[in-house]
């Protein structure tokens, strides 16, 4: 027992640093193996993952109406814009050179975007509904509803504004309305996801 | 008896809460028979086995809905789409078993070396409160996949209790929360099944105090007469405990990875239906001698009481068995009726399995139903209970038959032999101390290696 480690003095020391060095090796590998699959099994599910994307019928949307539909358990914004929305968009929009670099931003906004990029056709607006200060649901989509001074959406939660383009231009949420992946599958159907 | 430590934040610890002084002295140097057999090592695969089982089903009760509409369908989740699912459940299912398997053979460890006996009486009594709590969480668990063998165990079980006369119907009502298993039934099954695993931690911790204020039995049965009969339970036996564990793992690992499904009943892959009860109602195999008690006595009050009275005999086992030798190794007779009740016990859970009506043919190893052996040979009435036929130069038995003469013996062993033994057997000398066999000299003599620090080695 105590006297197999001093037999070989000095000799067993870097062998014996070695098996230490490769049996917790060893231990931390195995560990981390049995570990994976548990917090793995907490990620999406392979049948809540299949239901990432959905098809909308957008034909009955008038034009300055909005829709909500909900898109992997958050709402999603479809909002038919009329002509002065999209100008009010456009005339906030930041210059920006080829690559797509903010070079002016006369309206100072908060996460600099042009109206452009953040939509396919200009009368319709796709974004997802939740305020990127702290996920509250903005008002805006119900014609009762405050919209803020720019027209666009009023989170009650803290105050944050949104313009007609969905962009960020007061209160404390850091940025924009996030515009989900879509496709136009028809002039009448979007497929969101 | 606080222990010195050099780390400054441990001894700040230490101090004001001594978890470390405790750990070291219940779990370091705490003194441990040198003469421990791998039959020892299946206490700590069974507190391996309840970490595993309450990890696991922490995680599967994340993806489980406990709803008779839902129930079956978010177990095929779990399997299907659930990241790892298939892995948590197999685990988590076959390691009922592996609980079994191993608090099994710690409890006839028990047995074979008597470590029932004093001064370990209530550390067995304390084990056997463990056994119930365990097979009471196996059978709710059971029924939450709420498949065929789910709902009708859960139907067969519950209606157990309704042999008592007077109260049973009430008393069964209650369990159900209606006037059958159904969705009241299942979620307190849920509520239950996910609470007694801690309850069963709860009292493994008791179990290991009563365990350590006497310290283990050994092989010899003898008590440790100095510290030349102890050594360290760190490393010496964290060492053994993981070596064996290794080994059961793979065993484990068998299970889970190669036949996942084999220890099940295929008619829990059917959803369950109150309008259609299966062919053949069988427990899970841990379960079959207890069944197969049941199913020997033809009353129905008597039958259920002799299956409680199988586990609640364990309760008076102290004091039933007074031989003063404690290990089976110095009790020639006691051996032979030992190893009797452990094929006994193997017999019982072949008849667990078998319709009682049918009839096992030792001599070909078969089971052949009444109808198929009247064929053959035109016998008595298949429905006599003592019916031993011979047919066409065939030897058989009736599993009803059977699974009764094992019964008898089972209750005959506690209840008979044992004290019979306590009186009559002539057991072989005990040696001196545990040492002493392998020390010559005795075991008075302290030894000079013994005697030092046992530090790191």
């Amino acid at each position: 027992m105590a006297d197999h480690a001093q037999t070989a003095p000095g000799a067993g020391e870097t062998r014996r640093d070695f098996l230490y060095l490769m049996s917790a090796s060893a231990a931390v590998f195995g560990a981390a193996s049995v570990v994976w699959p548990f917090i793995s099994s907490m990620n999406p599910s392979g049948d809540v993952l299949a239901l990432s994307s959905i098809e909308v019928d957008i034909s009955s949307v008038q034009v300055g109406q909005s829709i909500t539909v909900k898109w992997r358990g958050k709402p999603v914004f479809i909002r038919h814009r009329t002509p002065e929305e999209i100008e009010a968009a456009k005339k906030a929009d930041p210059v920006v050179d080829a690559s797509g670099n903010v070079v002016s931003n006369p309206a100072d906004l908060r996460d600099p975007q042009t109206d452009a990029s953040r939509v396919q056709k200009p009368e319709w607006l796709i974004l997802v509904g939740v305020c990127t200060h702290l996920g509250c649901v903005p008002l805006g989509q119900k014609p009762s509803d405050p919209r803020g001074e720019f027209g666009g959406w009023y989170c009650p939660c803290h105050g944050s504004q949104y313009d007609t383009s969905g962009r960020i231009r007061k209160g404390p949420a850091p940025l924009d309305l996030e515009v989900p992946a879509y496709t136009f599958e028809k002039d009448t159907v979007v497929k969101i996801g | 008896m606080a222990a010195v430590f050099k780390n400054p934040v441990i001894r700040w610890i230490d101090h004001r809460l001594p978890v470390f002084s405790y750990l070291q002295h219940e779990a370091n140097d705490y003194p441990t028979p040198r003469n421990l057999s791998y039959w020892w090592n299946f206490g700590s695969i069974a507190g391996f086995m309840l970490v595993v089982m309450i990890v696991t089903g922490i995680f599967l009760a994340m993806q489980y809905t406990p709803h008779v509409d839902y129930a079956f369908n978010s177990v095929e989740r779990i399997m299907r789409d659930v990241n790892y699912g298939w892995l948590l459940r197999y685990i988590h299912m076959n390691g009922a078993s592996m609980f079994f398997i191993a608090v099994y053979i710690h409890i006839f460890r028990g047995l074979y070396y008597g470590s029932y006996k004093a001064p370990r009486e209530l550390l067995w009594m304390i084990g056997v409160v463990i056994l119930l709590l365990m097979m009471a969480t196996a059978f709710m668990g059971y029924v939450l996949p709420w498949g065929q063998m789910s709902f009708w165990g859960a139907t067969v079980i519950t209606n157990l209790f309704s042999a008592f006369p007077w109260i049973g119907p009430k008393i069964v009502t209650l369990l159900w929360g209606g006037f059958a298993v159904d969705n009241p039934t299942l979620n307190r099954f849920f509520s239950l099944h996910y609470l007694l695993p801690f309850v069963i931690m709860a009292v493994v911790m008791i179990h290991i105090i009563a365990l350590h204020r006497f310290g283990s039995n050994n092989p010899m049965g003898i008590d440790m007469k100095g510290p030349q009969d102890s050594i360290p339970f760190h490393p010496y036996y964290t060492v053994k405990d993981l070596y064996g564990l290794g080994v059961f793992m793979l065993f484990y690992a068998f299970w889970v990875f190669y036949a996942p499904v084999a220890l099940g009943d295929p008619d829990n892959f059917i959803p369950a239906n109150p309008l259609s009860t299966p062919p053949e109602i069988v427990p899970e195999w841990y379960f079959l001698p207890f069944y197969a008690i049941l199913r020997s006595i033809p009353n129905k009050l008597i039958g259920v009481c002799a299956m409680f009275a199988s586990i609640l005999v364990l309760f008076v086992l102290p004091w039933l068995d007074r031989s003063p030798v404690r290990s089976g190794a110095f009790r020639p007779a006691f051996k032979r009726f030992f190893w009797t009740l452990i094929f006994v016990c193997a017999i019982l859970m072949f008849c667990g399995k078998y319709p009682p009506a049918n009839y096992w043919l030792p001599f070909e190893f078969t089971v052949v139903t009444p109808e198929a052996l009247q064929e053959s040979a035109k016998l008595a009435s298949p429905d006599d209970l003592w019916a031993i036929s011979f047919a066409g130069g065939r030897f058989g038995i009736q599993i009803i038959t059977l699974g009764q003469i094992a019964a008898i013996y089972y209750f005959a062993y506690f209840i008979v032999i044992l004290p019979l033994l306590s009186i009559f057997e002539r057991t072989k000398p005990l040696p001196l101390s545990i040492s002493q066999p392998v020390l010559k000299g005795g075991g008075g003599t302290p030894q000079p290696a013994a005697a030092k620090p046992m530090g790191k080695a």
